[in-house]
């Protein structure tokens, strides 16, 4: 059962192939056994899984089963969950039982899913490699020696294992598509304001969104459809029609103009990742699709743009952090303020600090100039860069990750080689397009993943791309050793 | 524009967070190798353009001026480290 994708274990249960309940306690059985290797979960919620797996299957006996109706999924560990520990990867909320449900979770939740846990992830969703975690680092099922990236590795991790067949992810500067990308999975980051931050922690608010993780496009396309829309507790959540992402998913290709931005494929570039994504584009060539080169110049600042906007809002967001009203307080505070700088010093994890401390000095009288509103001024230069290549083309394409996953500790001690695994990445949430990485190759046992970005609120055009691509490849279909048929 | 200790202990002061002295120096390096990366924004001939905030131009929308929340404090509070007869507890603040 867990060789199948979302889409065909909706039919298998449709059909009465198996109950809800028969898939929720066979996914269960794979994560106790096979996590303890992976560490991809923080939390596995199997009473309240197999509590709404018989929901579920109650609901489809009555003739009331909704789109997702008994399909297995698992929450990145930064979604509240009213009652289960929603810790986002750090010590600070290792003691938080949310006491709501976020949006996205109260979405999926309605259309049937199961949720069988929370995934691990890189604090406060702070980082490429998810070695930042409180929980210990994510290993990468296709070589446990190597990281999933990150920041949403045990979403990505889980799925690419088969522990789990789909999964949530967010994505700030690649979260989603980097893990993605490097463990051989589908990860789709939506248009800024298409899905509700509501119950989502902020890490930086003006670039956070959350998206699906699945093994195939088609996966994504199902669970974004019951992921978007309005929300009226999210003022920055678009209030616009959702697409049924899954009707277009089979449109031919021809006269789809791809860009290709010269700027995505340096001389840097690791030949055989270029390799990949130019054998990808033939594959679209082929299907109708025409390549037209283009260039994005401001792209190349999109680094320095982003490590100054988003640790700026990340200090902002992570001042409720107190120890006052919820999360981790200090042993013997002698006064408000010790107990204050304890309670963050202590709770706080090395890149979390180091973060606040970038984005406190970016924004502190005197530099807020030279750092915050430059990098606001670069912000708006990169997001025009893509107005304009839009005018010229459909989508924009490129590899998702300068390189294959890399070893454990091997950037550990180097933050600023760390933040360029985003490279490609990042600029699009800077100017909040829609993107997704979908598996395109498999390099001495490690998989590649390719790009695929879309024009503002266009989820169903890539969704289409990938899928496409998809029904004529079966990269997506690859899977790790790992696992095997336990 | 680079960080030396005692930039460093005025900013970590601001942030709220207690630094080890004996980290003080290594965490001096790896915060200026990140403004280094930074810095290249100096370089970027931005002219007039308007800074962007956020992705969208759209004004806030408001919503109708009703209480929407009602009293959750029996929901909320139990996850407070301290707490004495509804009240958050923190250590005292005026002798």
């Amino acid at each position: 059962m867990h060789r199948k994708t979302l889409t065909e274990l909706q039919a298998g249960l449709a059909r009465g192939d198996y109950s809800a309940r028969e898939l929720a306690e066979h996914f269960i059985k794979r994560i106790q056994s096979l996590d303890p290797e992976l560490n991809s979960f923080i939390s596995i919620t199997a009473e309240q899984a197999l509590a709404q797996a018989d929901a579920a299957d109650a609901a489809r006996a009555r003739g009331e089963a909704g789109p997702l109706n008994g399909l297995p999924i698992a929450h990145k560990d930064i979604f509240c969950t009213r009652g289960v520990r929603t810790s986002c990867g750090s010590r600070m909320l290792d003691n938080f039982n949310a006491p709501y449900d976020a949006t996205v979770v109260e979405k999926l939740q309605a259309g049937g899913a199961v949720v069988l846990g929370k995934t691990n992830m890189d604090e406060f969703a702070m980082g490429s490699s998810n070695e930042t975690s409180y929980y210990g680092p994510v290993k990468n099922p296709w070589d446990l020696t190597r990281v999933p990236g990150g920041s949403s590795g045990g979403s990505a991790a889980a799925v690419a294992a088969r522990l789990v067949p789909a999964a949530t992810g967010t994505d700030t500067g690649g979260s989603i598509r980097q893990p993605a990308a490097l463990t051989g999975i589908t990860g789709l980051k939506p248009t800024y304001g298409r899905v509700s931050r509501w119950g989502m922690i902020a890490f930086a608010s003006s670039l956070d969104q959350a998206g699906p993780m699945a093994t195939s496009a088609a996966d994504c396309a199902l669970l974004l459809s019951a992921m978007a829309g309005h929300d009226p507790r999210d003022s920055t959540c678009v209030d616009r029609p959702v697409d049924n992402y899954s009707a277009d998913l089979d449109k031919p290709l021809t006269g789809l103009r791809i860009g290709l931005p010269k700027e995505f494929f340096p001389a840097t570039l690791d030949g055989r990742i270029a390799d990949s994504t130019h054998a990808a584009l033939r594959e679209l060539e082929k299907q109708g699709a025409t390549l037209v080169d283009i260039s994005l110049p401001s792209v190349d600042l999109s680094v320095p743009a982003y490590y100054v906007i988003a640790p700026a809002e990340a200090s902002s967001n992570l001042s409720r952090f107190d120890g006052v009203r919820y999360g981790y307080r200090c042993n013997d505070p002698q006064d408000l303020e010790d107990m204050f700088k304890r309670s963050r010093s202590e709770g706080f994890g090395a890149e979390v600090k180091r973060r606040i401390l970038v984005g406190t000095y970016a924004l502190s009288h005197g530099y807020y100039d030279a750092y915050y509103l430059k990098a606001q001024k670069v912000r708006r230069l990169i997001s025009d860069d893509f107005v304009r290549a839009f005018e010229q083309v459909d989508v924009i394409m490129g590899p998702t990750s300068p390189e294959l996953a890399f070893g454990l500790g091997a950037k550990s001690d180097d933050p600023v080689t760390m933040y360029m695994a985003d490279v490609f990445t990042i600029a699009v949430n800077l100017a909040g397009l829609p993107a997704l990485s979908m598996p395109a190759g498999v390099i001495d046992g490690l998989p590649v993943g390719v790009q695929v970005i879309g024009n503002y609120f266009r989820e169903g055009q890539i969704l289409n791309v990938a899928h496409r691509f998809q029904q004529a490849t079966d990269w997506h279909q690859q899977q790790p050793a790992f696992g095997g048929d336990a | 524009m680079a960080l030396d200790p005692q930039a460093l202990a005025r900013v970590a002061h601001l942030a709220r967070l207690h630094l080890d002295p004996t980290d003080s120096a290594a965490l001096t390096d790896r915060l200026n190798s990140i403004l280094d990366m930074v810095n290249q924004l100096q370089d970027a001939n931005v002219g007039d353009v308007a800074p962007m905030a956020h992705p969208m131009d759209v004004a806030q929308t408001l919503r109708a001026d009703v209480v929407t929340e009602g009293d959750i404090r029996a929901i909320v509070q139990p996850l407070a480290p301290a707490t004495e007869d509804g009240c958050y507890l923190v250590p005292r603040v005026i002798e």
